[in-house]
């Protein structure tokens, strides 16, 4: 298992080379002179030459990248010139509220996903399934900023049962308590879509298990029906939903952006777009490598989950 | 809307051959009908908008500012600027239509190009694109798109360009999957050596073949891109005032949410109704596409079959003696319009202590017959038509689904064909045994597991206490079997279910694994139901045989009789098939022809049209199953017999 482990994570480390090449790549893309940007239309040409050679740009494509690779490296994601500090303590800070977010989202869409899923399918055809149905439909095909907008209108300003916005009450507030209704809203939200997805494979997942050979043995055996959805159809059914699972990280944490906007949740994808307005590309660039990053992450453990469900991997 | 149009071309050649078209199974589908009769009505207005009596989206009127929806002139009401909301709406859903459609179609040309290529070319090439498609895919979705926007700036077509960008990913990889199967088909190669240039073979040879792998594609996708565009519009990345799409209307509203919510409400109902109307659509193509549905086959079988007889035999006065006792069970797949009569009336007696053997080609019953007579035929599509199956003087198609429980794996136990799909992967043998002990005995885990221990020995696994502990993959095809045949003597049955136990399996594991069958059988005294296309193997371990032929018992006696001189001609090209060692010159008639379909039954014999003897009366009326001395019966009106030169040979 340790051994599989680390072969895995070995194998991540080229993914992650690939995302900084392609993050640097989309930076070079941008149009425009740095130092003409910098200095203005009306610079000297040994101006320009001396901003050109400060920033490494006189250097060729490989050798920036290397250069830049191996301050990233070193933990050197350079300053954030709206923020006026190193972007990597900005990025850090923010992740951390994104992950409370994303974490919370993934739970709940991996049990409401599961859950809904095999009702679904245990009950194909029947009310339950059509009304499951019916709701992942509606689920995978609504906008979550939206979604979120109506939420906050009825929980918050209506019913006044849970807060529209923010992390922490700004008087008074600081504990999990706290933190937990002010998660609620934003959570659900950002879960709708990766639930649907999550119900809809797990329903197709069991009924393609269902109708397996070692489900008739099982059957054959005398077990109970309850043990033979809950136990053996469903276990072969989740290894085949724990990838879904992984993929739909990336679509939480990508989502984060538009909840964390619309809930002014202080996270990475709020950044993201703040950053974006003001052009601090460099907060742009590191909020977008660690996120990044943390996916690759995510993908590696549902692979280590994965792997520890179903034996037939070892070897 | 594509779909729309495409849909409607095939419906008018169809009709006419029967079946029902491909426009009409999707109309059928009621939730896909609604979504196309929403997407044509929001396509036709987003369309017809210029033409509309509407007021001009951008004329300001502070007067009239933040109006109520149903406000007379102003039928959804005005937004913060007093600009007449309804009008916006049908503007910006034209904008984000047309933005949604051109990031689909620019994804779907470069994705498709990379895809080609590609799959095309194969090799280096193929692996160096492949790896950087893989990397876009390591992003999440719209983070990519947000670094696209961050460096070009925002605005709508930079918007475009990213949501484009974002989704190559999916078209190259579906794109080059079917031209890799198709590169290097025939009309590709012919093309190649009439001197055709890559470029030219691409587009007229394989490109057509991949259009509607693109299309379908497309259809999947146009509503996620609709829905992100407008997403980056929402955070004032997308569209710029004045230039409105419904993603830029709904962020601005957000603002008012606390004093106007309608301002954002009414433009994201608009998205959601347009996502949701493309993906009705799309999943309605998809389910009529897939025939997998129509068959039934994604059905979930039930716990057990379902029992609905149309004929009942009476219940015998006395009871029988038979440890199992079958009377003219019938079993049918429904499929469509289409019933398949698997087990056409098929009685057969299995007595205390023998070995009766089920003999007959795939497809003639012999296994649905004894999946039958504990409910295991999956439903749908199978159920019980008919006949009884007596067990203690009850009868088990009467009994209820707890009772048939206790049955199975208790006094009947089964053993499958293929010990490979029909273990568990992922549960160890020693577990599943366990499992299967603990559910007749109320034994603990711990006490369960050393009994399977013991079994597992019985049928002698060799370091049994170790191999408990393996997962299926990791054992023998004949140590698997021995795990199955360990499962089914658990609980001691009396009646052992044997479907093609050895067939699976290397011929000198077979003999082992029936030494095995038969010294197990006699030691516990159960009866064995021991089904077989092989004659050679019912030689060896069944004291009677029953053959069957398209779904009911053709011939029936005790074993030696049967091989020595069978009576139906069916049977006798049966034991023509089994080998003979030391005879090389035998021929091993395969025999000619296949079986009928069990759906289009004909009169008469079913075997007359592959039967050398058949003459016009084998294919009228009803032929029955008639004695033919003690124990023995044939379904034949002109049976063999010993004497005749044929059968002596």
């Amino acid at each position: 298992m340790l051994a599989y482990f680390l072969k895995r994570l070995a194998m991540a480390v080229p993914v992650l080379f690939g995302l900084t090449i392609i993050v640097f790549l989309i930076m070079a893309m941008i149009p425009g002179d740095p130092a003409t940007a910098i200095l203005g239309a009306y610079a000297t040409p040994e101006n320009v030459e001396r901003i050109n050679r400060q920033l490494g740009l006189d250097r060729s494509l490989p050798e920036q990248y290397f250069i830049w690779l191996g301050n990233l490296l070193q933990g050197d994601f350079g300053r954030s010139y709206s923020l006026n500090r190193p972007v990597i303590d900005e990025v850090l800070e923010r992740f951390n509220a994104t992950l409370i977010l994303a974490g919370a989202s993934l739970i709940l869409c991996t049990i409401f996903g599961l859950v809904a899923g095999i009702i679904s399918a245990v009950r194909q055809f029947g009310w339950t399934d059509r009304i499951v149905t019916f709701f992942v439909l509606i689920g995978i095909s609504m906008p979550s900023f939206w979604l979120g907008l109506l939420l906050i209108l009825v929980f918050a300003v209506n019913l006044r049962w849970l807060p529209p916005s923010g992390m922490y009450a700004i008087y008074g507030g600081g504990g999990p308590l706290d933190l937990l209704t002010h998660l609620a809203l934003p959570s659900i939200t950002l879960a709708v879509v990766a639930t649907g997805v999550i119900a809809r494979l797990t329903r197709a997942a069991m009924l393609e298990v269902l109708r397996q050979d070692y489900i008739r043995t099982a059957r054959a055996k005398g077990l109970s029906e309850r043990r033979v959805i809950y136990r053996h159809a469903f276990k072969a059914a989740l290894v085949s939903v724990i990838p879904v699972i992984g993929i739909q990280a990336g679509f939480v944490l990508g989502g984060a952006v538009y909840i964390e906007t619309v809930f002014q949740w202080p996270g990475i994808g709020r950044m993201l777009v703040q950053a974006i307005s003001t052009r601090d590309l460099l907060l742009v660039q590191g909020g977008v490598l660690v996120v990044a990053a943390s996916y690759v992450l995510f993908n590696l453990l549902a692979d280590m989950v994965q792997h520890m469900l179903d034996p037939r991997l070892k070897t | 809307m594509s779909t729309a149009t495409d849909t409607a071309k095939p419906a008018e050649p169809a009709k006419k051959s029967g079946r029902p078209s491909f426009f009409a199974l999707l109309v059928a589908n009621r939730l896909a009908a609604f979504g196309l009769g929403l997407l044509v009505a929001i396509a036709l207005a987003a369309l017809l908008t210029p033409w509309l009596p509407l007021q001009p989206p951008d004329i300001t009127n502070p007067a009239n500012r933040l109006l109520r929806p149903l406000t007379e002139g102003h039928l959804l009401g005005t937004d913060q600027l007093g600009r007449d909301l309804l009008s916006r709406l049908m503007w910006g859903t034209r904008v984000s239509i047309a933005v949604g459609l051109s990031a689909t179609l620019v994804a779907a040309v470069v994705g498709s190009a990379i895809g080609l290529v590609a799959g095309y070319t194969g090799g280096r090439t193929d692996n160096l694109m492949m790896r950087g498609i893989d990397m876009l895919m390591a992003f999440p979705y719209i983070l990519l798109a947000l670094a696209i926007v961050a460096v070009l700036g925002p605005g709508l077509m930079n918007a475009l360009y990213a949501i484009a960008v974002v989704n190559i990913p999916f078209f190259a990889r579906n794109i080059r999957g079917v031209t890799l199967s198709l590169a290097h088909r025939e009309f590709v190669d012919a093309a190649r050596l009439s001197g055709k240039g890559h470029l030219r073979i691409l587009l007229t040879e394989v490109l057509p073949n991949v259009l509607p792998v693109i299309v379908i594609t497309m259809s999947t996708t146009v509503g996620w891109m609709i829905l992100e565009t407008a997403g980056l519009s929402f955070l004032g990345l997308g569209a710029q005032p004045p230039l409105a799409d419904l993603g830029s209307m709904l962020g601005e509203g957000r603002k008012l949410l606390f004093n106007a919510p309608h301002v954002s409400i009414i433009p994201g109902l608009m998205i959601f109704a347009l996502v949701m109307s493309i993906n009705l659509v799309g999943d309605g193509i998809r389910d009529v596409l897939d025939p997998r549905l129509k068959s039934g086959a994604l059905s979930r079988p039930a716990a057990a079959t379902a029992v609905k007889r149309e004929d009942v035999p009476a219940m015998p006065e006395t009871s029988s003696k038979a440890a199992l006792d079958v009377r003219d069970l019938k079993t049918e797949f429904r499929v469509g319009s289409d019933v398949y009569k698997a087990v056409g009336g098929v009685s057969f007696q299995l007595r205390e202590r023998e070995c009766l053997g089920l003999v007959g080609e795939s497809g003639s019953g012999k296994s649905v017959t004894a999946m039958s007579l504990l409910g295991l035929v999956p439903t749908p599509p199978g159920r019980i038509s008919g006949g009884r199956v007596l067990y203690q003087g009850r009868d088990l198609l009467e009994a209820s689904e707890a009772d048939l429980r206790k049955l199975r794996g208790g006094a009947f136990a089964y053993v499958f064909q293929d010990p490979l799909s029909t273990l568990h992967p992922l549960f160890t043998v020693g577990d599943q045994v366990t499992e299967a002990i603990r559910a007749h005995q109320p034994l603990s885990y711990r006490e369960a597991w050393k009994r399977a221990v013991a079994l597992l020995e019985m049928v002698r696994i060799p370091n049994a206490a170790e191999r408990a502990g393996s997962y299926p993959h990791e054992l023998s095809g004949g140590m698997r079997q021995r795990v199955s045949i360990a499962m089914a003597l658990a609980n001691d049955a009396e009646i052992l279910i044997a479907d093609e136990p050895t067939t699976a399996l290397d011929v000198t594991v077979q003999a082992q694994i029936l030494k095995l069958m038969d010294a197990l059988q006699d030691d516990k005294g159960a009866a064995l139901l021991f089904i077989t296309h092989d004659f050679g193997v019912v030689s060896e371990i069944c004291d009677r045989v029953a053959v069957m032929y398209a779904g009911r018992i053709v011939e029936t006696g005790p074993t030696d009789e049967v091989l020595n001189a069978p009576a139906h001609p069916y049977t006798r090209k049966l034991i023509d098939c089994v080998p003979v060692l030391g005879e090389p010159e035998r021929r091993l008639d395969a025999i000619a022809g296949l079986p009928p379909a069990v759906n289009r039954l004909p009169q008469g014999c079913a075997f007359a049209e592959r039967c050398p003897y058949a003459e016009a009366a084998c294919r009228e009326g009803e032929i029955t199953l008639d004695d033919l001395g003690p124990g023995r019966a044939v379904r034949c009106i002109k049976p063999l017999h010993a004497e005749t030169p044929e059968a002596a040979q």
